[in-house]
């Protein structure tokens, strides 16, 4: 059945790059009725998302816009006559649209095939239709790659066919017809393609812009095109070329977000596809092909599953919900029949993990859901007319307020259904409720499925039986330590933190060891692989704060057949996390439990006699003929490991059997256990559990632990229990970090989900063991992975018994040991380089570099196997150009204030300013008055200000007073992490800055909250471009596989400077695992991204930086030739500041004041500008020798010609197999190159309102010292209204009082994206309408209310008023919203005032300041990492209460009297400001209603606020009085 | 690091020293371990630096913070047993190196170091006292028997660390006792003698064999010695002292340090210690030519033989007088940190008393009328930097001056390896400075099977150099011998074959 040529099918799968996001929408009409409207509406709403859709370098080739309407019968019936055929009645037929080769021939070939296949499926291709299309208005890329579009009219043959039957053999004929064609053209195939085929709905998809879809579809116009409901789509991609196929909707479903967990689902979705089983369709299931497409998006295969299991035939809603599953484990207010219903259906399938607005139709159904973690946006609207309107904005279509009678949005892991049959929107709890009483799955579950816990405490595990267990093993402790590559350091510096604190350690200034297969050392195989990380495209999460999504829980136990739906599916063994104690392994295999078949499989082998290949091979051959004999849980172990046994690495035997297993398709009939001493560090059990292990009991590490050995600094005063518990508790945070890194919430997802790259793995070794993981340089194989095995295992159990000491080596992994590790930062290259600056001496300087880059120095670095190789004569060191301008080039990293010492944060400004170059603020803002010049000149000013997660005092004067504005998506020591300044580290200076509280901690959160998905990132950028008309735009990105693709989309999304940054760059403090495991030397991303933005003709837009570890002229030089014209040093500017790597930076106890704001120490600081200065000349002048020899006389003319590179001769077999082709291969493709940058991208901030009117009106209030009134339309095409304006004040008018409502506008409409966001103090703005996301955004004091229209119908207080992330990062300014908010509102608020009447999950998360007044329902996980400030919840039902998140806060019931006060006067302004029903209700009845007050505020913010009451009242005694007299506004109204 | 803020909280404590007085009445050591609970603190200094700079000045590569660290959690047994991972003898180098580690210490850029060495001794004392240095003699015998030549710290070094490899070591001593220039060279009052014989004690005890009072190259060849054992290792020091060949050279009471120093030893370890009579030094004016740690010692140690005035002189010019220890900003920039610092060193034996001269050349010795030397005539020396940078010495005419004296000792270095015994034999290749040519990467000589480490290989050089290279080359020595196996088993293995075949 599934033979080779299938696997090999799946095997050539290329990695799978394409990523999208985008605009999502529907509208339906309740009824069904259908009208030429709906579709009309439908194009509109396309047309009003055109922000959220990406563009080719064109300009008009759009990454794909499609709509999904019924099939238009009249106008098909119309086709069908004129070709002389009979329509049969609608429903009886099937209508394809099919893009086709271009090419005559192979259209026919295909127009025959069509004809065959539907007879082989009993049905009969009635008629073709070409599809009317006008291709002038298509551009360039789309016209390249224009099919033929054609359509076909299929029906029944055999007239005894039911519709199901119908509907099955359209899809098992476009399956076949989709295996054809790959055996035509190859798996990447998208030659020939099925848009749609279906009895009910047809696709109409293509690269046009959003607004010239019907102009390209003409039928699209005629007016006979009648539908009940338009499904649409815009599509932005990162994706390189423009492709057809993948423009959405597909078949049942279109996507805005990314899948996380793909690689895993398709594995899995493939293993399982051979357990699928029915009786009557066995045949034609075997002949499908693979169930979800090679080479599509993750949107695409999504759909794929989704449809076959429709197929099964489940209810649309179910199958949703199997895909994209509510967060049920740890949520309290969900019923246990519907948690047994999502528990019963995870042993069906595993989540498909990740942002996600899913809009889907079937039937007579039309819906939408929401990923778990609820991170895209969606709001919907009900019409007076019966018309249903759901999208990702509000206001896509044109309706007036009177029409509208609710207005509401989706929220995590819901429904919305709009049910045409029933003629209305169903609930999403009646939805559920009907899931769950589908089945008796509460039964089921009881009947059949085990908890592991139960089974652990029933009978209470033996601890004296561990402690013999242990003395046991004491004496061939110190062989096995040795046997699997233990360190004194792993044992001090990681695991004795873990079993003594239950944490993972933290570490500072990155990592600067060679890569593993650069090493002489003897590696781990695990440090071949490098978690990947989400970035732009999806957002990372935070596990810690919004712990309620995930989930750690694993099963045992092999899976069943899909397609049914039973009792069976429950016989599984549940565990709550996936690192099993030794006890607790032992009481698997001890007890008779009847669900599992268990059966250990050795993974060692008798060295004489085998070798590692013989090894493998046996081992799996073994694996899946145990599991055909029945056998459900293999248990992979290498406790009889021996003198003359050797282990295979844990996690190539995991993998190995894993893969085989696959290839068998035996894989999801069994669990795989690993029993292994070899693994301990974090790292080690995420590839374990990513290479596919449902368990792991890392026996030898909880054996060490369990010694409590003072050697390795374990803490002897704890139980052996307690540090075993630690031990496995830091381990399980430790693998939630990983997941959530990726934006993964539950380990069921992230388990075979293979979320790595490879760096310096051979391709056999990879194909074989690690079959599609990335790896982009190749390099060792099986025989050296062997060797490396065996010197181990001798070193353990020969050498050992003439060893002096039995402690395992040093090793200096982590901090530097003589003998150990090289490290590139050595004493002698610290010592070096300080010595070199200090005197500024171009020779000393020279020796420094001869320390780093000899020929035969250490190979730290890939570029280290990189030489040179001139291709043109070289030039007079004169003629090439002076130092003095190459040194522009230079930016100095990111290095916040606060992580370094205002003396050393300022010393590099004062540096970089004086030569022109450029420093980068860091996350944490900055003291404005550093943007004054000292009274030598000098500048303390950072020309880069960085806007990261966390907005720490990003006002719009910090914006404004910025040369470039860097959006920080990823930090190389820890991409996809957040990070947190402990409140003890925050002084007066730092406080002031970051517009926070002294003593109050910080909290950075893992995602931008704005930025979930690209289109996003294109609205920052454009936030950022209003917020600074002047300032280039950078987005810093961390160097992964699939970089240059993110980058591609970064640049359509209009960013001025693209950062590459490698992995291993500094950070005051990261965990220890992060800094060595995640992220990739820039080399290979920055190659990538330079060739892949040349491709795609989108290089010319953008400037590329690079960083990571750059020291050395020829360092530069390699990042110029391999595409970077600008370059930033961080960690070698402090070292000529002083740094040492002491790597104490998160102790605070820098000694020599850089890292550090102890007085005491900071006191130590010794650093000169001059120093600074002397390093980046004559870094400068190093690379001018470079470029003289090379025969470049421009560093611009150097950028990108890489074949000046190429790969040294070394001797070193090892280094020898490593292929840098990845790095030097020319970029090809059709597009003319332009290898260098020039930042042309448009700006697109001329025409909005704040230029056309905002502005002006501000001039004239200015020039005439009068207030202005205006009052204009607005519609979510606005965006970022009221930035650009407080731009303008921020800067010219920073030193004057500005009056209170300077400008006072009206806007009546929906707002679009970013309304008021860093809007200003003089700036009062009234939204009669609704606002979309990102409401008030980095508030900076000015004064926002939203409210509905007077003649709107709707209860305000039941309806939304604006989307989610309102007044994310405010600094000041108050915003009142009649109505209720999205998701994350007020997060990270540090100063704005609100008054709201219900909010969304994760309300006022991360707040450190400012207050928050809900009036209504909150959300779940309310005041999660909420540091600062306070919250008024009005409970008067008490069920606010419980969707607290007490973590750090306290919640309050009784107020003080200044609370009352407050909060009385916060209402008052509500109620007049937006006539709030609500609010005057309550202060009518305010004695009896405020004690329905919560108060919600953290401990330390709460004393810190009772400390500064007196000093608080003082100041407001001498609040800033208006310049202006009351009364002088003069009134402008434009559109009355 | 048991302290995250040690090195702010505790202020830097060094071994207390008998005051002068007391210390120059006696010729044993004067100075005592730190306390324990100074022990804890002064490790608790440590901030254990990502790039342990001090780890890096040490030729031995102590893992300086990880025994720091055990000290300051009060682990001394463990701090101890990390200490002795990468040092045979912390009992002798807590005492007499100069600690280019503290040189080095990062916190020595802005602070008084870590006093590395006093934790070093006082661990070491303590192992000592408490009995937890035992002899750990192998588990296994490989069979292989080395010789090793020369019983100098070099020379013990090696012969534990291949002993401990289960390989037979032999020790040759040419003087009648072991300990090489720990024995001779080194004052009592610096190391005392039994802490040597304690330490050759437990040498032998872990089945070492010393063979004292042959001379190899005199008493047994080079030849022999490489018939008998299967590797040999030349440690045998660089105890050709250099001579000062100007005129009055021979007269009586003209000597070379190194045999001054020998004497004085010999004397303080006789059983006539207490006699003051016929010491070289009492009641006379003493002139120490030369200014580096030999001359210290002659200093000290002619103070304590009564010397009635003593006067050390120097050719170089006085170099910086800074702070003891001179903070980054304070060093010379031809030595900035981490290098050890140019700068005038007070020893303890110029605490007990000396004149202090620089920049002067010795012209000549000048005599009574019996031959015995009455003074010694110098002239002032100007150095100066040319215009091509070279330095350029010039005596300054008119400077002469004649200082009045009974006992001149010259201590001006060494110029190689001693040129009888072995090295007269002519087989062994020797460098341009007169020492036997090995390289640093394994340091094999010329001759296959002989290896030469310490100051007979390096030149004059410190105690805890020497002991590193004692180490180097006995981990090269033992994969010489392993290879040696491999192919012996290879042989075995072909010739059964052959026999089988």
């Amino acid at each position: 059945m599934r033979n080779n040529s299938f696997n090999k099918m799946l095997l050539d799968d290329p990695r799978i790059e394409q990523r999208d996001a985008c605009g999502v929408g529907f509208i339906a009409h309740l009824k069904g009725n259908r009208s030429f409207q709906v579709v009309c509406d439908g194009l509109q709403m396309l047309r009003r998302m055109d922000h959220r859709g990406g563009r080719c370098a064109d300009g008009l080739t759009s990454d794909g816009a499609g709509i999904v309407v019924q099939i238009p019968h009249e106008l098909m019936k119309k086709s069908a006559s004129r070709q002389g055929r009979s329509l049969p009645a609608a429903g009886e037929y099937a209508l394809s649209m099919h893009f086709l080769p271009t090419d005559k021939k192979e259209r026919e070939f295909w127009q025959n095939q069509l004809q065959q296949c539907a007879r082989e499926y009993g049905l009969e291709v009635l008629f073709l239709r070409d599809v009317p299309c006008d291709a002038s208005v298509l551009g360039q890329a789309a016209k390249l790659t224009q099919p033929h579009i054609q359509q076909a009219v299929y029906v029944r043959h055999n007239s005894n066919q039911n519709r199901h039957n119908f509907d099955w053999n359209l899809f098992a004929m476009r399956k076949n017809l989709e295996n054809l064609a790959r055996e035509r053209y190859g798996v990447k195939q998208r030659d020939f393609y099925i848009a749609s085929l279906s009895r009910e709905n047809i696709c109409y998809k293509a690269l046009t812009s959003s607004d010239t879809l019907s102009a390209f579809y003409t039928d699209l116009q005629n007016p006979l095109f009648i539908s009940a409901y338009a499904m649409v789509h815009l599509r932005f991609s990162t994706n390189t070329l423009p492709s057809w196929p993948l423009a959405q909707p597909f078949r049942v479903l279109c996507h805005n977000g990314e899948i996380n967990t793909l690689r895993g689902n398709i594995n899995a979705m493939h293993a399982r596809s051979f357990l699928f089983k029915n009786d009557k369709l066995q045949q034609e299931i075997d002949r499908l092909g693979p169930i979800c497409t090679p080479a599509m998006s993750d949107s695409a295969m999504l759909d794929n599953a989704v449809e076959f299991l429709l197929h099964s035939g489940r209810p649309l809603t179910q199958v949703m919900s199997m895909v994209i599953p509510e967060p049920w484990e740890k949520h309290s207010e969900m019923s246990q029949e519907l948690k047994d219903y999502f528990e019963y259906q995870s042993y069906l399938m595993e989540p498909w993990d990740g942002p996600a607005l899913i809009a889907f139709c079937g039937g007579q159904q039309i819906g939408a859901i929401l990923d778990r973690n609820g991170l895209r946006p969606a709001r919907y609207w009900i019409t007076t007319d019966g018309h249903v309107i759901m999208a990702s904005e509000a206001g896509v279509v044109e309706r007036s307020a009177e029409q509208i009678i609710e207005k509401g949005r989706l929220s995590a892991g819901r429904f919305f259904l709009v049910d045409m049959a029933e003629g209305r929107v169903v609930p999403d709890d009646e939805i559920k409720s009907r899931l769950a009483a589908g089945k008796p799955y509460g039964d089921w579950l009881k009947s059949e499925r085990v908890i592991a816990d139960d089974l652990f405490n029933a009978e209470s595990l033996d601890e004296t039986d561990d402690t013999q267990e242990y003395t046991s093993a004491s004496s061939s402790m110190p062989k096995l330590l040795r046997a699997f590559g233990y360190t004194q350091e792993c044992l001090r510096l990681l695991l004795a933190p873990m079993a003594n604190e239950g944490k993972e350690p933290d570490g500072s200034m990155g990592t600067d060891t060679p890569l593993a297969v650069l090493s002489t050392k003897n590696q781990l195989l695990y440090n071949y692989f490098k978690q990947l990380f989400a970035q732009v495209t999806n957002p990372p999460i935070d596990a810690m704060r919004e712990e309620l999504v995930t989930s750690l829980s694993t099963h045992l136990g092999g899976e069943q057949n899909i397609l049914s739906e039973g009792v069976e599916h429950c016989s599984v063994v549940r565990l709550n996390q996936p690192i099993l104690r030794n006890s607790q392994l032992r009481r698997l295999f001890g007890s008779e439990i009847k669900q599992l078949s268990v059966v250990r499989l050795s993974t060692t082998f008798d060295i004489q006699i085998e070798n590692l290949r013989q090894a493998i091979d046996k081992l799996c051959k073994n694996a899946v003929e145990c599991v055909q004999a029945g056998k459900n849980l293999l248990v992979l172990s290498d406790k009889d490991v021996s003198n003359s046994r050797a282990a295979i690495p844990a996690l190539l035997a995991t993998s190995a059997v894993h893969h085989a297993l696959i290839r068998a398709g035996e894989r999801t009939r069994c669990s795989l256990v690993v029993e292994s001493g070899e693994p301990r560090e974090v790292h080690h059990f995420a590839l374990l559990i990513g290479y596919g292990a449902a368990a792991v009991n890392p026996y030898l590490a909880l054996d060490v632990i369990a010694t409590r050995d003072k050697n390795y600094s374990f803490k002897a005063d704890l139980s052996a229990k307690k540090l075993e518990e630690n031990y496995c508790k830091a381990i399980c945070s430790g693998l939630l970090k990983i997941m959530s890194k990726m934006g993964i919430s539950t380990l069921h997802s992230y388990r075979g989900s293979q979320i790595f790259e490879a760096l310096g793995l051979g391709s056999e070794l990879i194909d074989n063991y690690f079959t599609w993981t990335p790896s982009r340089i190749g390099g060792i194989g099986l025989a050296e992975l062997e060797s490396d095995m065996r010197t181990r295992h001798t070193s353990a159990f020969e050498s050992l018994e003439r060893a002096t000491s039995t402690l395992p080596e040093h090793a200096g992994q982590y901090h530097w040991r003589a003998g150990g590790e090289r490290h590139l930062h050595s004493p002698e290259m610290i010592s070096a380089l300080q010595n070199a600056t200090r005197i500024n001496s171009f020779e000393e300087f020279k020796k420094f570099c001869a320390v780093l880059d000899e020929d035969n120095a250490a190979h730290l670095h890939l570029r280290s196997l990189l030489g040179f190789s001139p291709q043109r004569p070289p030039v007079e060191l004169s003629r090439v150009e002076p130092a003095q301008s190459i040194v522009r080039r230079f930016a100095t990293g990111a290095m916040s204030f606060g992580s370094l010492s205002k003396e050393a944060h300022e010393t590099i400004a004062v540096a970089m300013n004086r030569i022109g170059a450029r420093s980068n603020s860091g996350e944490g803002g900055e003291d404005p008055q550093r943007s004054l010049p000292d009274s030598n000149g000098d500048s303390r000013r950072s020309a880069i200000r960085q806007v990261a997660s966390a907005r720490f005092g990003v006002t719009s004067s910090y914006l404004v007073h910025a040369d470039e504005l860097q959006i920080k998506m990823a930090q190389g020591a820890k991409p996809g992490e957040g990070g947190q300044l402990p409140g003890h580290k925050v002084d007066a200076n730092i406080a002031k800055v970051r517009h926070s509280s002294v003593g109050i901690t910080l909290i950075s959160p893992p995602p931008h909250h704005d930025i979930y998905s690209i289109e996003d990132l294109a609205q920052l950028i454009f936030d950022l471009r209003n917020a600074n008309r002047s300032a280039r735009i950078s987005v810093k990105l961390v160097s992964e596989s699939g970089i240059g693709t993110i980058a591609a989309g970064v640049a359509k999304a209009k960013a001025d400077v693209i950062l590459i940054s490698g992995h291993e760059g500094g950070t005051g403090a990261s965990p220890l695992t992060s800094i060595k495991h995640a992220g990739l030397p820039w080399e290979l991303g920055l190659a990538e991204t330079h060739r892949t933005l040349v491709e795609n003709n989108l290089r010319e837009r953008v400037i590329l930086q690079t960083d990571g570890q750059l020291r050395t002229p020829r360092d530069l030089a390699i990042a110029t030739l391999l595409g970077a014209e600008e370059w930033g040093i961080a960690t070698g500017a402090l070292i000529t500041l002083g740094c040492v790597m002491m790597r104490k930076c998160h102790l605070n106890t820098c000694p020599v004041g850089i890292a550090t704001q102890d007085p005491e120490l900071r006191k130590k600081f010794a650093g000169t500008p001059e120093a600074l200065i002397n390093y980046v000349f004559m870094l400068a002048e190093g690379l001018r020798e470079i470029m003289a020899q090379l025969g470049y006389k421009t560093v611009d003319d150097m950028v990108g010609q890489a074949q000046n590179l190429q790969k040294k001769e070394v001797s070193n077999e090892r280094l020898a197999k490593i292929d840098l082709d990845f790095l030097l291969k020319q970029p090809d493709g059709h597009f003319s190159v332009a290898a260098r940058g020039k930042s042309t991208q448009i700006r697109e901030i001329e025409s909005g309102i704040d230029m056309t009117t905002l502005l002006p009106a501000l001039h004239d209030a200015l020039s005439t010292g009068r207030r202005v009134s205006l009052s204009l339309p607005i519609s979510n095409l606005d965006r970022s209204v009221g930035t650009l304006v407080s731009s303008e004040i921020s800067k010219h008018h920073s030193t004057k009082q500005i009056p209170d409502e300077l400008l006072k506008v009206t806007f009546r409409g929906i707002a679009g994206q970013s309304f008021m966001a860093f809007a200003v103090a003089g700036i009062s703005a009234l939204l009669e309408g609704e606002a979309n996301d990102y409401l008030c955004k980095g508030l900076s004091g000015a004064k926002v209310s939203v409210r509905p229209p007077r003649q709107s119908l709707l209860v305000a207080e039941r309806s939304v008023i604006c989307g989610n992330t309102a007044l994310y990062g405010a600094t000041s300014g108050e915003l009142y919203a009649r109505g209720r908010a999205g998701e994350r509102f007020a997060v990270r608020n540090s100063g704005a005032q609100a008054v709201v009447e219900g909010v969304g999950d994760h309300g006022c998360e991360y707040m450190t300041g400012g207050s928050v007044v809900v009036l209504g329902a909150i959300g779940r996980n309310f005041a999660a990492g909420m540091s600062g400030g306070i919250a008024y919840v009005y409970d008067p039902q008490e069920i606010n209460r419980n969707r607290i998140n007490t973590e750090l806060v306290q919640i309050d019931s009784t107020l003080s009297q200044s609370e009352e006060k407050f909060l009385h006067d916060q209402l008052r302004k509500h109620a007049e400001l937006t006539d709030s029903s609500v609010a005057h209700r309550l202060l009518e009845n305010w004695h009896a209603e405020k004690h329905h007050f919560l108060a919600v505020c953290p401990p330390a913010y709460r004393a810190m606020l009772n400390r500064h009451t007196e000093i608080n009242e003082q100041t407001e005694s001498s609040f800033r009085q208006p310049i202006l007299p009351k009364g002088s506004e003069t009134h402008r109204g434009l559109h009355g | 690091m048991g302290e995250v803020r040690g090195f702010l909280t505790y202020q830097r404590a060094d071994p207390q020293k008998q005051p002068v007085n007391e210390r120059i009445g006696h010729s044993g050591e004067f100075i005592s371990r730190l306390s324990d609970d100074k022990l804890r603190e002064q490790g608790a200094r440590c901030m254990d630096c990502g790039v342990p700079f001090c780890s890096r000045g040490c030729p031995l590569g102590n893992n300086i913070p990880d025994w720091n660290h055990l000290a300051s959690e009060k682990n001394e047994r463990l701090a101890l047993e990390a200490l002795l991972a990468t040092n045979n003898f912390p009992e002798f180098t807590g005492r007499i190196c100069p600690a280019p580690c503290e040189a080095a210490c990062v916190l020595g850029i802005n602070e008084d170091p870590v006093s590395i060495e006093a934790i070093e001794m006082s661990l070491a004392d303590k192992g000592f006292e408490m009995g937890w240095i035992q002899p750990q003699k192998p588990q296994i015998r490989s069979g292989f028997r080395v010789a090793i030549v020369g019983s100098g710290p070099a020379g013990l070094a090696a012969a534990q660390q291949l002993n401990r490899q289960g390989h037979s070591v032999v020790v040759f001593e040419k003087s009648e006792r072991a300990g090489g220039l720990l024995t001779f060279g080194i004052p009592d009052f610096k190391l005392e003698k039994d802490k040597v014989a304690r330490r050759i004690s437990l040498l032998e005890q872990e089945e070492i064999s010393f063979r004292c009072g042959v001379n190899v190259g005199q008493d047994i060849s080079l030849n022999e010695l490489r018939q008998q054992f299967d590797a040999v290792l030349l440690a045998c020091g660089a105890e050709k002292a250099r001579d000062l060949n100007i005129a009055g050279r021979d007269a009586n009471g003209v000597m070379l340090a190194m045999k001054f120093l020998a004497d004085a030893n010999r004397r303080v370890s006789s059983a006539t210690a207490g006699s003051t009579e016929n010491l070289p030094a009492t009641g006379k004016d003493v002139i120490v030519i030369g200014g580096g740690d030999t001359g210290s010692d002659c200093i000290g140690t002619a103070r304590r033989q009564g010397a009635r005035k003593i006067v050390q002189f120097e050719i170089m010019p006085q170099p910086a007088n800074l702070s003891r220890f001179p903070r980054r900003d304070q060093r010379p920039s031809s030595t900035p940190w981490p290098h050890w610092p140019l700068m005038l060193r007070t020893s303890s034996s110029h605490e007990e008393g000396c004149e202090r001269v620089f920049a002067l050349e010795s012209v000549r010795f000048e005599t009574d009328k019996d031959g015995r030397l009455s003074a010694l005539v110098t002239r002032e020396i100007s150095v100066s930097t040319d215009e091509l940078g070279q330095t350029q010495w010039k005596p300054v005419a008119g400077s002469e001056k004649t200082w009045p004296c009974q006992l001149a000792l010259i201590a001006i270095g060494f110029s190689g390896a001693q040129s009888d015994g072995l090295i007269s034999e002519g087989m062994l290749k020797l460098t341009e400075r007169g020492t036997v040519q090995a390289t640093e990467v394994n340091f094999l000589t010329n001759i296959e099977g002989v290896f030469a480490a310490g100051d007979v290989r390096r030149g004059q050089s410190l105690v805890v150099w020497a002991i590193a290279e004692g180490r180097k080359a006995a981990k090269s020595i033992d994969s010489y011998l392993q290879g040696k196996k491999q192919l012996t088993k290879l042989c075995a293995d072909s010739t059964q074959g052959a026999a089988r075949g």
